[in-house]
């Protein structure tokens, strides 16, 4: 039981981080319609940054450095790239997304080869206790940061001018033009935002317990597609959802290992590809996804 | 006399390439075989994701997961137990030929059982969802150990027809001085193959089949309406891109001789969709083209690295072979796609009409260009 419960906390603190990587994502998605696989290496950029200063900057001023970082780097897929591109097929986009993926995955895996890089996180391998159960504190505070950047978010989705046009954008990309908004603005803020949140999500992704940013935390971070998948692409509630169910999964696979070792070892790792495959199955759209049905 | 040259033209060049293919084993050393070996391999693969991508506007990230199914569905198949390393693995030990259609077949299987998922979704949706298969092929290559070997791999048969074995010995040829190896017999083999696959893929193309999945890229509702049925032909060019893998995959252990699960990776589904973007979206010559662009170039690089500038030895810290190819690749896409959105094919039509060989077409085979829309709506 206590395992249970440590699990489930650990896995909620996890599923937040896999949630805020995925809101980033749809993010992008809701505002242009575009699905950014340079998403792991944005997110690897901004977790290398914070990693590669953070011993000369404090902790947060580091992350700060990472986000911004990331931010510009996603900007500046979407000046030189993608706003030269607007009406191309969404597939075609994609594939122009992995391109620019490739080129930074490599460069950034180069620069790191075969090192481990520390987040520097104040908090250590420290863990907080609650009776029986512990858990460590960087999850703790991923967590909290986590539901404060979202509820931010929902907020500035709500009340803000920006959220009006950014939801505007993304119900209607022409009306919305048509009635004064700016896309390429709308377009812009949401790729320099999702890429600060995937720096955000990636130094707190790289913390304890995870040993660190190595040359495989892009390709780890793609686990968060699924959650974006799971939720629909285009609901930021549902990357909420999602991300919490991929964290609870992979957690659990992880944790019950010797119990499920059957399925072979290294579950966790592939668990977020099998549930988004079984949601597909019955739900092909996500769980909060808007269908389009057309009826012929 | 000048109009009968100009006409038959074409013809004669590809009567020249055959030629010039058939003759290369005279000449060719091992490096360059088996570079070209592996280009046919992976054009025969390509040739199935432009039939998806291309022709369907369907994306597939799971490509690697299909040839994977092919290669390791031969080594099983045809493969016995007779593994000298640590851990034994089993096999049926069917006759290779036997063995290389049932690769074929148990990937086109599987990607007839992906099918509640390919017929439903559409274009990216299906890459994003096919993206899940590579991570779980992987898993399970590493974790079932008897059919594939785990980690370490696994030997692949050498294949062989009515007791002519394509491998070095067994029987000894030597064709006009030239001794025939293993790698040379498997060229002729791969020729044929590719030769097959490029020709069955034309026909798909060029007629109702391909017609119909033509209109389902370009509007599904348009398609339904003229009585396609939408969700099975969309999981049939799954099903049949899927085949198309398996049949690279199964060539591709063969030149290997060995196959392990770090090769089908993540980074080959990209690599896969690299070639057909190169080549052209729907182009099957686009494809076989960019496959041989794709694959060759490590390998080249590694090669001659000491002679390149810019590129050092691996392990060197510096930019290394592989990592210069993937640098190559990376922006090779975002040019192509930049400039040149229908590829090599699209560059080698606009030349040929400068020249005033082809007429214009009144309507170009061109890339996926679905109804252009700036709000995303999901399928």
């Amino acid at each position: 039981m206590t395992q249970f419960l440590e699990l489930t906390l650990s896995g909620l603190a996890l599923g937040a981080i896999y949630a805020l990587i995925a809101m980033g994502f749809v993010l992008v998605f809701k505002a242009t319609g575009i699905v950014n696989f340079a998403y792991g290496s944005l997110l690897l950029l901004g977790a290398y940054v914070a990693a590669k200063l953070q011993g000369d900057l404090s902790f947060w001023l580091a992350m700060l450095c990472g986000a911004g970082a990331a931010a510009l780097g996603a900007l500046l897929i979407e000046l030189v790239l993608m706003r030269h591109m607007r009406g191309t097929d969404a597939g075609i986009l994609a594939i122009l997304t992995l391109g620019v993926d490739v080129l930074m995955a490599t460069e950034l895996t180069r620069r790191i080869g075969s090192d481990i890089l520390e987040s520097g996180a104040p908090w250590g391998s420290e863990v907080v206790r609650l009776g029986d159960v512990a858990i460590p504190e960087t999850r703790v505070a991923a967590g909290v940061v986590a539901l404060l950047i979202i509820g931010a978010f929902s907020a500035a989705f709500k009340y803000t001018d920006w959220g009006v046009a950014m939801r505007a954008a993304a119900a209607d990309g022409k009306t919305a033009a048509l009635m004064g908004i700016r896309f390429n603005r709308v377009a812009a803020s949401a790729w320099a935002l999702a890429g600060s949140l995937a720096a955000v999500a990636g130094v707190f992704f790289t913390s304890f317990p995870a040993p660190g940013v190595d040359n495989t935390t892009g390709l780890a971070a793609l686990a968060a597609i699924p959650a974006a998948v799971i939720g629909g692409l285009d609901s930021i509630a549902g990357a909420l959802v999602g991300g919490i169910i991929i964290g609870l999964v992979a957690t659990y696979c992880a944790g019950y290992q010797d119990d499920l070792s059957f399925l072979g070892r290294g579950l966790g790792e592939i668990a977020p590809y099998t549930v988004m495959l079984l949601v597909l199955l019955i739900k092909p759209s996500g769980l909060f996804g808007t269908q389009s049905v057309t009826r012929v | 006399m000048s109009e009968t040259l100009r006409r038959r033209a074409p013809l004669l060049g590809w009567i020249a390439l055959v030629v010039v293919l058939l003759l290369l084993p005279l000449y060719l050393e091992e490096f360059w075989l088996q570079s070209g070996l592996f280009a046919m391999a992976f054009a025969i693969a390509a040739i199935g994701l432009t039939i998806l991508v291309g022709t369907t506007g369907q994306l597939s990230l799971g490509h690697a997961f299909f040839v994977a199914i092919g290669a390791y569905g031969y080594c099983y198949l045809a493969g016995g137990e007779d593994v000298p390393g640590l851990k034994a693995t089993s096999g049926l030990e069917l006759p290779p030929v036997l063995a290389m259609a049932g690769a074929i077949a148990l990937a086109a299987l599987a990607g007839a059982l992906f099918s509640p998922i390919a017929g439903r979704l559409r274009g990216i949706y299906l890459g994003l969802a096919s993206l899940g298969l590579v991570f779980l092929g992987q898993h399970i290559m590493f974790n079932a150990a008897d059919i594939t070997g785990g980690f370490n791999g696994r030997d692949a048969t050498p294949f062989s027809i009515a007791g002519f074995t394509f491998a070095d010995g067994d029987p000894d040829l030597t064709v006009l001085g030239v001794e025939f190896g293993g790698l040379e017999k498997l060229w002729y083999l791969g020729l044929a193959m590719l030769v097959f696959a490029a020709w069955v893929a034309r026909n798909i193309v060029g007629t109702r089949p391909g017609r119909a999945l033509e209109t389902i890229r370009d509007s599904a509702v348009a398609a339904a309406t003229m009585g396609v049925d939408v969700r099975a032909y969309r999981a049939g060019a799954f099903m049949v891109s899927s085949a198309y893998a398996g049949a690279g995959g199964a060539l591709i252990a063969l030149v290997f001789g060995r196959i392990v699960p770090e090769s089908f990776g993540f980074v080959l589904s990209v690599e896969f969709l690299v070639m057909v973007v190169i080549g052209g979206l729907g182009s099957i010559y686009g494809a076989v083209a960019g496959a041989v662009l794709v694959s060759m170039l490590p390998r080249v690089l590694d090669n001659y690295s000491d002679s390149l500038p810019l590129v050092s030895e691996p392990g060197t810290g510096g930019v290394g072979p592989s990592q210069a190819s993937r640098f190559i690749y990376g922006l090779a896409i975002i040019l192509v796609l930049v400039y040149a959105p229908r590829g090599l094919a699209g560059l080698t039509q606009r030349w040929r009409r400068r020249r005033g060989r082809e007429p214009p077409s009144p309507a170009p085979a061109q890339a996926p260009a679905g109804p252009v829309t700036a709000t995303p709506s999901v399928p």
